[in-house]
């Protein structure tokens, strides 16, 4: 006879050995706990990333400067609402209730991109924020899109497709300042200015501090340490910036042929850490109105869903008195 | 969060690309009716004409066969003559 623990015993080899051959993990499958846990807490992370992401962008909505400009921006925020919700999606599928999640973020429990924590003074700022944040989150996210868990890799291959209008959508914007007057060159490289460290900052904490990274390399959640992912946007960014005419705010950034086993790279300066984690545990420029205005949206629609629910039950009352 | 309110059905969202092609289940969205679920679904999942028919199902109205049973409801190994490649002919024959 089998006892309970030979049972949970072969059931993790079995979810080894399919993690090993790369084949995908589903819902139902066993999956061990911490995997489970691992996986909720950077799914949910990820979709309140992309919720809170809305803001500092929809700042400029109604300021846009132009119709086709305004057109972009309402789509690529609407897109970000959109990933959030597929995000949200897959981290149900993992047992976690939609309302948790959101009382959770609501509640300043859970944790949600610094970057989105850093204000939007400018237009330029919007350029910056679709060149570099959503640079830096392809970056991320197209590794992922081969992740273990197989509603998350689905989420991430939609959310990819989408982002790289995104990407483009921004870089456009700095392109149209950088070649414009004077003053319109001046915002671009400040905006800029002001996004390269805390967008560098994105991939978190550097290999040696990091502590989620060993595990979630062995289960296949991430196939590169965020190290590695940092090196490959600096090498992607440098030479965009130079083709616009724009200077990374960085004097110590040179080309370094040691860099990427061998086939060279950037070599950059050293990243403010305190800053990095100063924003994280709440002192950022925007926690507080980034949290207020999630609660704010909140609130007021509740009487929106009241609504929808009670005329839910008033139709399906009618119906059943139809019968 | 007022006292009545819980989460809100989930819906199963399928979406069939084009005609000729059968509808693929794309992800879920919540909602409190199928109007709103259907309206919902599209918002979500459908803004670059992804395709030209949405299904919504109520999640919990889906049957799933027992993934603990995965070997008895699929297996196939001990049926090997039902595979083209267990019958011999000739090479000659050509394409058949
Ligand atoms: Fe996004
Ligand atoms: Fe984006």
């Amino acid at each position: 006879m089998t006892t309970e623990l030979q049972k949970t015993g072969s059931l993790i080899k079995e979810f080894e050995a399919k993690i090993d051959q790369d084949e995908k993990i589903e819902p139902k499958d066993f999956m061990p706990e911490a995997y489970r846990k691992t996986l909720i807490r950077q799914i949910g992370q990820h979709a309140h990333s992309e919720v809170v992401g809305m803001l500092p962008e929809g700042n400029w909505i109604t300021r846009a400067p132009t119709l086709k400009r305004k057109l972009s921006l309402l789509a690529k925020v609407q897109d970000e609402a959109g990933h959030g919700l597929y995000l949200y999606c897959a981290a149900e599928t993992l047992g976690k209730s939609r309302m948790d999640m959101t009382q959770e973020l609501l509640s300043g429990k859970a944790k949600y991109s610094s970057i989105f924590n850093y204000p939007t003074p400018t237009w330029a700022d919007i350029g910056a924020i679709g060149w570099l944040v959503d640079g830096a989150a392809i970056m991320n996210q197209i590794p992922l899109c081969r992740c273990s868990y197989g509603p998350y890799a689905r989420a991430m291959i939609r959310i990819c497709k989408e982002e790289s209008f995104h990407q483009r959508q921004g870089y456009e914007i700095m392109l149209t300042l950088a070649k414009g007057t004077e003053a319109q060159k001046d915002m671009a490289q400040r905006a800029l200015n002001r996004w390269w460290w805390p967008s560098v900052m994105m991939f978190g904490p550097s290999d040696a501090d990091s502590t989620n990274t060993e595990d979630s390399v062995r289960w296949k959640i991430k196939r590169y340490t965020n190290d590695e992912l940092r090196q490959k946007f600096v090498d992607a960014i440098v030479p965009q910036a130079k083709k616009i005419g724009l200077t990374i705010p960085d004097r110590d950034l040179k080309w370094d042929k040691k860099r990427n086993k061998g086939t060279g790279g950037y070599a950059y300066g050293k990243i403010d850490w305190d800053e990095f984690w100063r924003v994280i545990k709440g002192d950022g420029p925007m926690n507080n109105e980034r949290l207020a205005a999630k609660q704010r949206a909140w609130n007021e629609g509740t009487w929106v869903r009241d609504a929808a629910r009670e005329h839910a039950l008033k139709k399906q009352a009618a119906l059943q008195a139809a019968e | 969060m007022t006292k009545e309110e819980k989460e809100t059905c989930l819906w199963e969202v399928f979406i069939q690309p084009k005609n000729g092609l059968s509808h693929r289940h794309c992800g879920s969205v919540h909602a409190s009716d199928r109007e709103l679920a259907i309206l919902s679904a599209r918002n979500v999942y459908a803004r670059r004409g992804e395709g030209q028919s949405i299904w919504v199902v109520k999640s919990t109205d889906i049957v799933s066969s027992d993934p603990d049973k995965k070997d008895e409801v699929f297996s196939s190994d001990d049926k090997i003559y039902r595979h083209p490649t267990f019958y011999d002919v000739p090479d000659d024959v050509g394409h058949m």
